[in-house]
């Protein structure tokens, strides 16, 4: 049952993996606007591509 | 004629009003005004008509504004405005209050076709907020906001709200403190279900394990995330003042201590998962608490309503100057629908100047060159010189700020109900642990024991959620409602008012829809007549006659004269009209009422009248109709609604020709009779009594327009549910009342277990979320049950 130590161990490191995940995404500024998105995805894009998005 | 004219209405293409004249027509599109029609212009020119493809009339309508931005090009101004530049470019966020759909959000964000200087530029939706980022040796500041200005976005600019940014770093820091709680709460309660489940003999060191991971898990909890709660225990002590975070921080401190000593000399399992489970609902609760409105401040004060610049006339030529910068003995320059900001004597120019949101006037008053002009009135005609007397800080009325209401803090307000109850609750918990105690004492073991059961099981968890979750929910109602308050606590001052107050134009009367009474009969042809007159002229009065008259067709007009403050003569088609006031068409009578009447004759027949009353918002009989209430109406204009109004207030209570310190006067005065005062204002000049009463609520009609610093704002169509927004505060306070009753009796039921010292960890971790997620579905399904009730759902 010693394989326990080595899952808990990894099962944390997991999370913690997902906790800085989660604190890089707040400090860059993703979710300061959640809502205008979900307008932006419905505007169709133009026909000739523009380099700079 | 005029069927015909309301069967062919047409509406502008690029706002949706309606076209009075066929004048615009541009690719066969029709635009109400030439400043519409410029925009599709712009915008055709750069083929971004997709605007038009995503929703019907997009636009604003762009009417009546003139761009004015040269004060953008100093770089005092521009570098107070802008967010970042260095050599190559500057980064700025405007807040621009006309963003509202799909088609504003696209094109805003296509402003690098308009100009290729601009090289990127994003819209906040909720926030209604641009931010652009350009190369200033391309494009400068005032070449952005008047390319935003020309396709029909006005970004609005003032000193003081431009953008919140400060709000959000606090909020992102909880959240932050969330996940780390949250994290740990829900590592531990894995950890712990081997303990609740029992653990085998051959297993011993897995319990001893999983100890330790917990208690480590532990530590973040306690020192990163509930620090806040030591904190601010530790300043209310010294304060002496007995805070819901006393006994907070005391059971986080003894769960702490606790788990602490028995995991480490091999005891016990400890209370980790209570202690994470209640550090990570006590955040969620505070998060809750935190609403904000993005769109909406309630700081605001002169300064975002006076302009950012003011052109002025230095060496006899025109410059923009910063407010800060205007002294006494600078000659302004003021043009139509500009704001004057200080006090000044008018020396050239017809000056026409609407005070009602500083004085509560309805009517624009004329000036004469040689008067005084007051700060904060708005000039409705051509361009007018004026030196200035006093400093912006010191006019009329800019100096209701430097009165002591606003420099103090208002902290004196009413304690709310869950500060007065955990006073008592944390003196009697206090008593209980130590009677617990010293009733085990010879066996000393056992009295640290059942003390810190104690202490842990009454850490008043659901007592500190009950709040945030019922008034939370509750602002969420009065959000739908469109009522916003600033914070939770003002529900419960609400709840406790007994005396309202009312300010009257803009508060209780609508801004624009004025009753406009025809008195006598005109035919059709001299409608007509009457029409062709007005449409010239911009005064607010002709302008209602426009409105009410409804025509298109104009006849020819020539020998056009208006004099200001009489009225206007013209000859129409052949015919001789004049429109005016008692003194223009009467001769010298000195009429009390000026601007009330439009008298109308025409080749020498007197035809009637035009009345103008005030259209009084709706509901409003039924508000003062509400039995225990005492009603106020607390006017800076003349008196000469007397009457009408006299029918709905009774005459006693009634107040005109108030100045902005004489309303934060009469405030003070009923609250010194024993009053909790409602206050109910829209204008700068109530913006002392809003600030003296016990709730100051400012009425608006657009609700991204300048309100007065205020406790609340409501929006001007939900007037008339006012009387459905205080009883239900009331029944808040009696939810909240319930949820502290229910969270004592679970309280109770674990002290029951704590006393005797034997209280298993799984006691504790099942009671906590327990009564935490009864707290959250009471106050949940009783405030959604009683907004039913008051008709707010």
């Amino acid at each position: 049952m010693n394989i326990i130590y080595f899952l808990i161990g990894c099962s944390v490191l997991l999370a913690l993996g997902f906790l800085g995940a989660f604190f890089w995404a707040q400090r860059s500024g993703q979710n300061d606007d959640l809502y205008t998105p979900s307008i932006r995805i419905l505007l169709d894009d133009e026909q000739e591509k523009d380099e700079e998005k | 004629m005029a069927e015909t004219a309301t069967i062919l209405k047409t509406t502008c293409y690029h706002c949706g009003d309606e076209c009075l004249t066929d004048d615009f027509i541009t690719d066969e599109r029709k635009f109400c005004c030439k400043g519409c029609m410029s925009v599709y212009q712009i915008l055709a020119g750069s083929s971004l008509c997709n605007y038009y493809s995503y929703n019907d009339h997009p636009g604003a309508t762009h009417k009546d504004h003139d761009k004015r931005f040269d004060y953008l090009s100093d770089p005092t101004i521009a570098g107070q405005l802008l967010d970042y530049t260095d050599e190559r470019i500057s980064l700025i966020t405007f807040y621009v209050p006309q963003i509202h759909c799909s088609s504003c959000l696209w094109l805003l964000e296509q402003l690098n076709k308009l100009n290729p200087g601009i090289h990127y530029s994003r819209v906040d939706f909720l926030k209604k907020q641009l931010a652009v980022r350009f190369d200033h040796h391309q494009i400068g500041l005032q070449k952005v906001v008047e390319l935003l200005y020309d396709i029909g976005y006005e970004p609005l600019i003032s000193l003081q709200d431009v953008v919140k940014e400060r709000s959000r770093s606090g909020n992102s820091k909880l959240i932050q403190k969330i996940a780390v709680a949250g994290f740990c709460f829900g590592n531990v309660m894995l950890l712990s279900f081997p303990e609740y489940f029992g653990l085998s003999v051959s297993e011993a060191s897995f319990r001893r394990f999983f100890g330790y991971i917990n208690l480590l898990f532990t530590i973040p909890s306690v020192f990163y995330c509930a620090w806040g709660y030591f904190d601010s225990a530790w300043k209310n002590l010294k304060n002496k003042v007995l805070h819901i975070d006393f006994p907070l921080a005391l059971g986080i401190a003894v769960l702490f201590v606790r788990t602490a000593a028995e995991v480490l000399t091999h005891r016990g399992a400890g209370f980790a998962d209570t202690l994470c489970g209640l550090v990570f609902f006590l955040l969620l609760g505070k998060f809750i608490q935190q609403k904000t409105y993005h769109h909406i401040s309630f700081e605001r004060d002169y300064r975002s309503f006076f302009p950012v610049a003011v052109q002025i006339i230095m060496d006899g030529a025109e410059k923009p100057i910063p407010l800060a910068d205007l002294t006494t003995g600078h000659r302004m320059v003021i043009r139509h629908n500009e704001i004057i900001p200080a006090d000044a004597v008018l020396l050239k120019g017809e000056a026409l100047i609407d005070f009602s949101f500083v004085t509560g006037e309805a009517m624009p008053v004329d000036k004469s060159p040689g008067e005084i002009v007051y700060a904060g009135g708005r000039q409705m005609a051509g361009v007018i010189h004026l030196e200035v007397v006093k400093p912006v800080s010191q006019s009329y009325l800019t100096q209701l700020w430097n009165n002591d209401t606003f420099k103090s803090e208002n902290e004196s307000r009413i304690k709310t109900f869950s500060e007065k109850v955990t006073r008592y609750f944390t003196i009697i918990l206090l008593i209980i642990a130590f009677g617990t105690f010293f009733f085990h004492l010879p066996d000393l073991n056992e009295a640290v024991a059942a003390f810190t059961s104690v202490l842990i099981v009454a850490c008043p968890c659901a007592l500190a959620l009950s709040t945030p979750f019922t008034m939370s929910a509750v602002l969420g109602i009065f959000d739908r409602n469109h009522f916003y308050l600033k914070n939770t606590a003002v529900v419960e001052q609400l709840a406790n008012i007994d005396a309202v107050v009312m300010d009257k134009t803009g508060t209780i009367t609508t801004g624009t829809n004025k009753n406009i009474r025809l008195n006598g009969d005109l035919s059709a042809e001299q409608k007509k007549l009457i029409f062709s007159a007005c449409v010239n002229s911009n005064h607010p009065l002709s302008r209602m006659i426009c409105d009410y008259l409804n025509l298109t067709d104009r006849l020819p007009v020539a020998e056009y004269k208006e004099t200001p403050g009489e009225g206007i003569s013209a000859c129409v088609a052949g015919h001789d009209v004049r429109i005016g006031s008692d003194k223009m068409i009467f001769g010298d009578l000195d009429g009390h009422n000026p601007g009330t009447r439009v008298h109308l004759m025409i080749d020498g027949h007197y035809l009637g009248n035009f009345s103008f009353g005030h259209h009084y918002r709706e509901g409003l009989k039924e508000i003062i109709s509400m039995p225990g209430y005492l009603f106020h109406l607390l006017s800076g204009d003349h008196n000469h609604e007397y009457t009408e109004l006299a029918n709905i207030f009774g005459s006693g209570c009634m107040h005109f020709n108030q100045s902005p310190q004489q309303k934060l006067d009469f405030i003070k005065k009923l609250q010194e009779e024993g009053n909790k005062v409602l206050m109910l204002g829209d204008g700068l000049n109530d913006s002392g009594a809003l600030r003296q009463s016990d709730i100051g609520i400012a009425v608006t009609d657009n609700v991204n327009n300048f309100s007065p610093g205020s406790d609340a704002i409501l929006d001007g169509r939900s007037f008339s549910k006012l009387p459905g927004f205080i009883r239900f505060s009331k029944d808040t306070v009696n939810i909240v009342r319930l949820s502290f009753l229910i969270s004592l009796v679970y309280n109770i039921v674990g002290l029951s277990f704590a006393m005797t010292g034997r209280l298993s960890p799984l006691v504790a971790a099942v009671l906590m979320p327990v009564s935490t997620v009864t707290i959250i579905t009471f106050t949940t399904v009783a405030t959604h049950f009683t907004s039913r009730k008051r008709q707010l759902l």
